[in-house]
């Protein structure tokens, strides 16, 4: 292995990214812009959930449960209805998920410490959203009538638990998912990025000139993934500076651990696309193949946003092929948790042997033949 | 001096008029280049048949044939890209099926298409394979200078390299493939697509290097180049057909006569000799005219046409020039 020989390659390979300006924009401004876009559109918490009412009611009593839903937070009252058939059309056109219809003798029965009812109907075609606005008006509907009727009421609690979130103090659906889109995010543009380069020597023609020289595999590859290992580097401080400057989420653990075992993932996943790119010999089928093997299971099979141990027991076995598995807890653990080295040892040892397991095959399977 | 053909053999041998006559400095034991029926196929095809050869250092050795005939795939196999189905064969003394990357260090290989990084400046692409090639440090800037000077392009250093013409591009080529000045060279059509007066500049650094007492091992389907080489093969569908010196290959491989013949409607002409079962090739406005011997050729020749009303205007027996060899040969296999 001759050190000027990786220096020549790796050289000439920034002076081409340097005059590309697709390959530029892809490199820095790509994972910048999927942060952004999905910081902002993925997200569970649900607010805002559209509301009609249909108060039949229409006394004190009736109106000071629309003002508890409409000041929770969650409801946007979009319209008050006056008669119950049009409630189908607001939820049939999607103009309102929920509809709350108060009966005619709502107050009397509250009053008079009865079985009052209200009736609730939730757009079920987002399971996620129904569910969490069936919660927030039954947590409403609850502590209702103390309310109304002050502390002398009937109704108590038997347990009074008093729960306390840790990690992620107030829930926020951003501060877990976001960490863990750095993972998704990184392995696909890394992949990517170097699914290209040995394939474009092929397409070129320049691969012929090439291994026709005394240059070494190992070069050959060493020489191409340092400029790229230098961009996803570039790609993972901006990503985490985006994260917790403009999205808010905090980082509690060590910056440098984050880099350094970001550094190791890194590694195998520039070293797959690299492998990718030497047996698909062709730029079109390089980057699909880099897109497939990186997103689907960085987005699917990394606990991502779906939770490892919820899937069947042969996915959940296959997971542990996934690296980026192994930094989505790297991520979440040093960014929520401030975990140290010492509870991410087996992550940062398993994607160390990813890495060089993959780099290994890379060298194996570039072979300076033309057949 | 001239080379030793002993007759006109038309205007190719102005263009080789320049050029020594080498082979009284070659000694037969210093052999470069030595295959024993060597074979490729891909395939059900066979791209290259038990061909073998052996070429002397020094020696500029031409490889002629039509397109597709197994040229690149010889020459590819030479430069361990790629692997010979059967046979052997070394390279400077280096085994092409057991020490392909021992090859890689000492050839300096120049492919068909053009396949230096044309998104690089000139100077870029050279700095780039001296790297690889790894000369050494206190040579490179000599060796840059060198190559820029040889390839005319010192005042191009810093263009990008799509932006040469083709001419510039092909020495650019070569010098990027010699910075290693390797001891044996293999150029494959590297005149094809270049304009004629760069076509010939590039003969010319050919012989240069063949002096500097570099093996060339160059292909070419132009047959009027064929004169620029010490000596050549004839390759047909992946088989050798004939080889030796150009002059050789006249005198040997044309046991035949060849007549050529001036009259006023060549095509008319070509197609009334076809019926009487006479084959001629068009050659400029003349008729290329094989025959068994020149006297009962040429009154068979002149009986046909005058029949038909063509006046011949002279008809002159000529030193077959090798695309006549060449389509004769094709013939007899």
């Amino acid at each position: 292995m001759r050190l000027i020989r990786i220096k020549a390659v790796t050289k000439k390979e920034i002076i081409q990214i340097r005059r590309d300006p697709l390959s530029l924009a892809m490199a820095f401004l790509l994972p910048a812009l999927l942060i952004f876009i999905y910081g902002y559109a993925v997200t569970f918490d649900v607010d805002k959930i559209t509301t009609v009412i249909y108060d039949m009611d229409k006394s004190s009593v009736s109106r000071e449960l629309i003002d508890q839903v409409s000041q929770s937070g969650y409801f946007a009252i979009v319209a008050y209805l006056d008669q119950h058939e049009e409630i189908d059309a607001y939820l049939d056109k999607g103009n309102a998920q929920v509809a709350i219809a108060i009966p005619v003798d709502f107050s009397k029965r509250v009053r008079t410490g009865r079985d009052a009812r209200i009736e609730v109907i939730i757009d079920g075609s987002n399971s996620n959203t129904a569910t969490i606005a069936q919660g927030y008006i039954n947590a409403i509907a609850e502590t209702f009538p103390q309310r109304i009727l002050g502390s002398g009421s009937r109704i108590t609690p038997l347990i009074d638990s008093r729960n306390r979130v840790w990690y992620n103090t107030e829930l926020k659906s951003r501060n877990f998912i976001i960490p863990g889109l750095i993972a998704v995010i990184m392995a696909v543009i890394i992949a990517l990025l170097t699914s290209m380069t040995v394939a474009r020597e092929w397409d070129r023609g320049t691969m012929e000139q090439l291994i026709s020289t005394p240059v070494k595999p190992v070069e050959l590859v060493i020489g191409k993934l340092i400029p790229y290992f230098i961009i996803g580097f570039v790609d993972t401080v901006l990503s985490i500076l985006i994260s917790v400057n403009l999205f808010g989420v905090p980082l509690r653990g060590s910056f440098t651990l984050l880099l350094a075992l970001s550094s190791i993932f890194l590694f195998g996943g520039l070293s797959l696309g690299i492998l990718i790119s030497i047996v698909a010999r062709n730029q079109t089928v390089a980057s699909q193949m880099a897109m497939l093997s990186s997103l689907l299971p960085a987005f699917l099979l990394s606990g991502f946003l779906f939770s490892i141990s919820n899937m069947p027991g042969p996915l959940q076995i296959i997971t542990y092929l996934i690296p980026a598995r192994y930094f989505v807890t790297i991520l979440k653990g040093i960014f929520l948790k401030g975990i140290s080295i010492q509870f991410l040892l087996w992550e940062a040892v398993l994607l160390t042997i990813y890495g060089i397991a993959v780099f290994l095959l890379a060298v194996k399977k570039l072979r300076k033949r033309i057949d | 001096m001239k080379k030793q053909d002993g007759n006109n053999v038309g205007s190719v041998t102005h263009h080789a008029s320049r050029f020594t006559h080498r082979a009284s400095r070659i000694t037969g034991s210093d052999i470069a280049v030595k295959i024993e029926n060597m074979r490729r196929t891909f395939g059900a095809f066979v791209a290259v048949d038990n061909i073998s050869l052996e070429i002397k250092k020094g020696e500029i050795f031409g490889f002629l044939g039509p397109n597709g005939a197994g040229k690149s795939t010889t020459i590819r196999m030479l430069c361990g890209l790629l692997m010979p189905s059967g046979g052997s064969g070394t390279v400077g003394g280096l085994d092409i099926a057991k020490n392909p990357e021992g090859i890689k260090r000492i050839v300096g290989y120049m492919s068909q298409r053009f396949s230096l990084y044309d998104d690089l400046t000139v100077e870029e692409n050279i700095n780039f394979f001296s790297g690889v090639y790894n000369v050494p440090k206190e040579k490179k800037l000599e060796r840059k200078e060198w190559v820029l000077d040889m390839a005319g392009i010192a005042d191009r250093r810093g263009s990008l390299t799509r932006d040469l013409a083709g001419g510039f591009k092909q020495r650019l080529a070569l010098g990027c493939a010699i910075l290693h000045e390797p001891p044996i060279l293999f150029l494959d059509e590297p005149t094809s697509g270049v304009d004629p007066v760069s076509r010939r500049n590039f003969w010319h650094l050919i012989d240069d290097m063949s002096q500097a007492g570099r093996t060339v091992f160059v292909t070419t389907h132009y047959m009027d180049e064929a004169d620029y080489c010490d000596r050549l093969a004839l390759i047909y569908r992946g088989r050798i057909i004939a080889e030796g010196t150009p002059s050789e290959l006249r005198h040997e491989y044309m046991k035949r006569d060849v007549l050529e013949l001036e009259v006023d409607r060549v095509v008319e002409a070509m197609d009334v000799l076809s019926k009487s079962g006479i084959d001629a090739a068009i050659f400029g406005s003349t008729l290329h005219i094989t025959v068994e011997s020149e006297s009962t050729g040429r009154q068979q020749i002149t009986a046909a046409l005058e029949a038909s009303g063509i006046k011949v205007k002279g008809c002159e027996k000529i030193v077959p020039s090798l695309e006549d060899v060449f389509v004769t040969l094709i013939e007899v296999s």
